[in-house]
């Protein structure tokens, strides 16, 4: 079925394709068989110009009419905010700048096409204007990298103020682990070579010589993270790099074997909260209607359906590490302190994993 | 009379009056040529044969964003056991990424675009009989044949080719337990490219050689034509560049093969733990960057250059601020070289670099501007001749500045955390760098394919076709692949359907795919074009689009040393298009260009550029 509608539809563009030509060929009446353009050429080029105008108009009106709904959210972190401001000021600036010079590009295009006898203005140069254009790129730009410099350097510097809570983010292929420090918040040392230890129960290879990683808690199926206190990530990796993406925190980097990396956020809005967010809400039930028509597919061919989906934030990998690269998550879930706090209690800590058969 | 007396002399030594016939053989002609247009005609075939290849990889993992898990035939048939029952295997669809990436980088963009009008271009457009060394030439093409040949070959390896992403970061690159095609088929990808560089730098140094040393008389510095000052300043980015890779490539084989820990440090894979300590993955990133960025300024750079001189004919206009452009090219060309860090944001590299090298991309933002307001002001009041290589070089001033414009999100170290390694940089790129060179490159066979084959045109009527259906099939492509980046989506990923957050960008995907089918086939008509045209194309006059450039003064039929009698001198820059006297009459009666050989007319004054 497939391959005869794709067959069906190369056939069409063949023949459209020909059709063309043949527009082509007919628009040049007095054919005079070279394959220079002529008046007949230009003019209709000139104006296929100006068509193609309205095309990326029309194109990016409709992009944002039928997709403008599918970015991210509203960001869940403190940082975040200031991360979308800054976005949404570059993306009005380069809106109004692609607008004015695609008008212009296609507009000269259509506007001067070529006419026997006509002349061109012999103008080559204008020190005026050409100033002028040098300078509102440099002031606009200064203006765009001085503010991103300064956004840049608070998200960056990650500091012990505010109490943070550390969790580790420990990349594999191709999973994500977490560790907590423990009730004194502090990772113990850990290191590859440690992993085969207590058969194989050293998930993240700490060192059992360091007092301090004997009340870490690591977690592999979900990642706990308390409302509005400072997180800072420490990021692991025990083979390839791979690359802690969290797209609704506005957060990422890179995990790198032989080497901690590092980034902070601040969680400012709860799971629960989040899937009452109107746009996470709307994404939710259009992505369900979708996943529910798959499944009357699935089920017609006598495979399991899909389930329906619930709003959770992710942890995702962001750098090609192998071949289940695509499917390498763990879900992440914010909550109050209290809550937290509870999750937090009812987990092993390093010693009682290893003490246990 | 003594003046004169110089002036013959120089004549004298300046030309050597006619040229040698030499004996030619099938394959000191055909094959192992040392004259710049065939070396060129050979580029060009080789690339556009890689770049086949290319695209069709990239149609092939389209088809599976598309309908990811799908079985389709040509799945089965093209890629045999590694697509079982005609469903893509993961693996393979990396393997496909990554080669879709090296040979359209490296191979179609880089050789094919470089490397074809350098050698075509240089020697006509300067006045010179042939490259400074034909046989360093040869051996330059000889060795891209090579490892061109190698890189095909490793997609038949038995573990697959190399499929670590064109980047190839180790480990991943490095360790054959972390990805099947980690193994031989990395080791070809890393002689390939090895190989590949060699033929770059050989090339390279010739085309600046050359370019200082061969000029004719009269062709001083400001009086060359934008191609060769953007032909020259590419082949100094390379030389500058190249090498950088090539050692970044030698420690990955020594890493590999023998032993030592340049990248790689405490590693545990397969229930085991490696040896290597001490080395960094990120120094592996910096150095392939410092290649890999100035490498998207190689690729653009001729096709800028190329535009410069297609548009400027075509409108039969100067080319605006041709100073401007010069110096837009340079500066571009020295920042190029130290913005590398932009691609390594969130690395782990200490975030005061990421701030240097935000400072440093955004200012690259000016002279490109600076270029794009040049192109479009040359445009106004001109007459503009619409044939196929005008229209593709409006197209890619077009798509210069829709990817060029996103380049600004990218570029800031802040807003990258959150769009890094996504669709949105995946769209940015190949508008910028993919689609607008590839229009330069389009726009240099249109627009110079009479100059190789001998005096053939190709049809103007396939050519508005072919470029009409690319242009829109173009945006249709990368226009909607924004947004499915700025909802997160990662590049690199076999399927999205593990992500329910992604459902409903499958829509969206669909589109991009069938546009991508469309653009695909629309190329063919390019192929047959050109095919048809070497061997059944019309003959057009010596000089069709009446351009200034010395490269039309040169004999129709293809010569050894170009010209028949003595190289042309020059007395003016190259756009002198629609100069007039002050009576309004153009400086040569009746038409409407002077090209660089004809002597300032009486009362003419050279233009002040």
């Amino acid at each position: 079925m497939t391959a005869l509608l794709t067959l069906i539809v190369l056939i069409l563009v063949g023949i459209a394709i020909w059709q063309m030509t043949k527009i082509f060929e007919l628009s040049q009446v007095k054919s005079d068989n070279s394959q220079v353009a002529n008046d007949k050429d230009n003019n209709l080029n000139g104006y296929l110009m100006f068509g193609f105008l309205v095309f990326i108009y029309l194109l990016t009106i409709y992009s944002f009419w039928k997709w403008g709904h599918v970015v991210l959210g509203t960001p869940a972190s403190e940082h975040g905010k200031d991360v979308d401001q800054l976005m949404f000021i570059s993306m009005v600036l380069i809106f109004i700048v692609q607008t004015i010079t695609q008008a212009l590009l296609h507009y000269f295009a259509f506007k001067y096409r070529g006419q026997k006898g006509k002349k061109a203005l012999f103008y080559a140069d204008n020190d005026k204007l050409e100033f002028i254009w040098t300078i509102i790129p440099v002031v606009v730009l200064a203006g765009l990298i001085l503010y991103g410099l300064y956004t840049w350097t608070n998200i960056m510097d990650i500091n012990d103020e505010d109490d943070p809570l550390v969790v580790e983010l420990y990349a594999q292929q191709f999973n994500w682990k977490a560790r907590y420090g423990g009730a004194d918040n502090v990772l113990g040392d850990a290191n590859v070579r440690f992993l085969q230890d207590f058969d194989g129960k050293n998930l993240v290879g700490i060192d059992a010589s360091d007092p301090n990683g004997m009340d870490d808690v690591v977690t592999t199926t979900e990642i706990h993270l308390p409302v509005g206190r400072k997180i800072n990530f420490k990021m692991r990796s025990q083979d390839v790099l791979h690359s802690a993406y969290m797209p609704h925190f506005r957060a990422q980097m890179n995990c790198v074997p032989g080497m901690i990396t590092q980034f902070s956020f601040t969680p400012t809005i709860t799971t629960k909260e989040m899937r009452l967010d109107p746009k996470i809400a709307d994404k939710v039930l259009r992505t369900n209607q979708i996943r529910a028509e798959k499944s009357k597919e699935l089920i017609a061919k006598g495979e399991e359906s899909l389930e329906p989906w619930e709003f959770d934030y992710i942890l995702l990998c962001n750098k090609i590490c192998g071949k289940s690269h695509y499917n390498m998550q763990i879900k992440i879930i914010v909550e109050t302190e209290e809550e937290f706090n509870k999750w937090m209690s009812e987990q092993q800590t390093f010693k009682q994993t290893i003490a246990a058969e | 009379m003594s003046a004169t007396a110089t002036a013959h002399m120089d004549d004298h030594a300046h030309d050597d009056h006619g040229h040698h016939h030499h004996k030619e053989t099938f394959i000191t002609k055909y094959i192992f040529s040392q004259d710049h247009k065939m070396i060129s005609k050979q580029y060009l075939i080789t690339g556009l044969i890689m770049g086949f290849i290319g695209i069709a990889m990239s149609l092939l993992f389209r088809m599976q964003l598309a309908w990811p898990g799908k079985s389709f035939p040509i799945f089965e048939a093209v890629l045999g056991k590694w697509a079982p029952d005609g469903v893509m295997d993961a693996d393979i669809y990396l393997a496909l990424v990554t080669i879709h990436g090296t040979i359209m980088v490296f191979f179609v963009l880089t050789a094919g675009l470089s490397g074809t009008f350098s050698n075509l271009l240089i020697p006509l457009q300067i006045g010179a009989r042939d490259m400074a060394s034909g046989f360093l030439n040869m051996v330059s093409y000889w060795l891209f044949f090579l490892s061109s040949l190698i890189m095909v070959i490793s997609l038949f390896v038995e573990a697959g080719p190399a499929s670590a992403g064109w980047t190839i970061y180790p480990p991943l690159s490095a360790l054959p337990q972390a990805q099947a095609g980690s193994g031989a088929g990395m080791t070809l990808w890393l002689v390939s490219m090895a190989i590949f560089i060699a033929s770059s730098l050989l090339g390279s140094l010739n085309y600046v050689v050359t370019v200082l040393n061969l000029r004719t008389k009269g062709m001083s510095m400001t009086r060359l034509p934008l191609t060769i000052w953007a032909f020259f300043i590419t082949a100094i980015i390379g030389i500058v560049s190249f090498p950088v890779l090539l050692s970044a490539a030698l420690l990955l084989i020594m890493d590999r093969s023998f032993g030592t820990s340049f990248f790689l440090s405490d590693i545990f894979i397969q229930g085991e733990v490696l040896h290597y300590q001490g080395g960094s993955p990120v120094l592996f990133e910096h150095l392939f960057w410092f290649l890999g960025h100035p490498e998207v300024y190689i690729v653009l750079l001729p096709a800028l250059g190329i535009t410069s001189e297609v548009i400027a004919t075509n409108a039969r206009k100067p080319i605006f601020g041709y100073r401007a452009m010069v110096a837009s090219i340079l500066a571009i060309a020295f920042l190029s070289t130290i913005v590398w860090g932009h691609h390594m944001f969130v690395s782990g590299m200490n975030p005061f670099l990421g701030s240097v090298f935000t400072f440093t991309t955004l200012l690259i933002a000016i002279p490109s501007a600076v270029k794009a307001f040049n192109y479009i002001t040359t445009l106004w009041k001109g007459n503009l001749q619409l044939n196929p290589a005008m229209l593709f070089s409006i197209g890619l001033v077009s798509t210069f500045i829709t990817g060029g414009l996103t380049g600004i999100i990218l570029g800031d170290s802040t807003l990258d955390i959150n769009v890094h390694d996504t669709y949105f940089v995946v769209a940015h790129f190949h508008l910028v760098m993919g689609i607008s060179a590839l229009y330069g490159l389009f726009a240099g066979v249109y627009h110079w394919f009479p100059k190789m084959f001998q005096g053939r045109m190709m049809n103007k009527n396939l050519g508005y076709v072919h470029f009409w259906i690319t242009a829109i099939c173009a945006y249709g492509v990368f226009f909607p692949m924004h947004f499915i980046g700025m909802a997160g989506l990662p590049r690199r990923y076999y399927e999205n359907t593990a992500f329910p957050m992604f459902d409903e960008l499958n829509d969206v995907n669909v589109v991009i795919t069938i546009f991508a089918l469309i653009a695909g086939a629309a190329q063919l008509i390019f192929v047959y074009n050109f095919i048809s045209s070497i061997f059944y194309g019309k003959r057009g006059p010596k000089n069709p689009w009446k351009s200034n450039t010395l490269e039309w003064t040169a004999e129709m039929e293809h010569i050894h040393g170009n010209w028949d009698g003595p190289i042309p001198h020059v007395h003016r820059w190259a756009y002198d298009y629609s100069k007039t006297r002050e009576d309004g009459e153009y400086v040569i009666p009746g038409q409407d260009f002077a090209p660089q050989h004809i002597p300032l007319q009486e009362g003419e004054e050279e233009a002040h550029h």
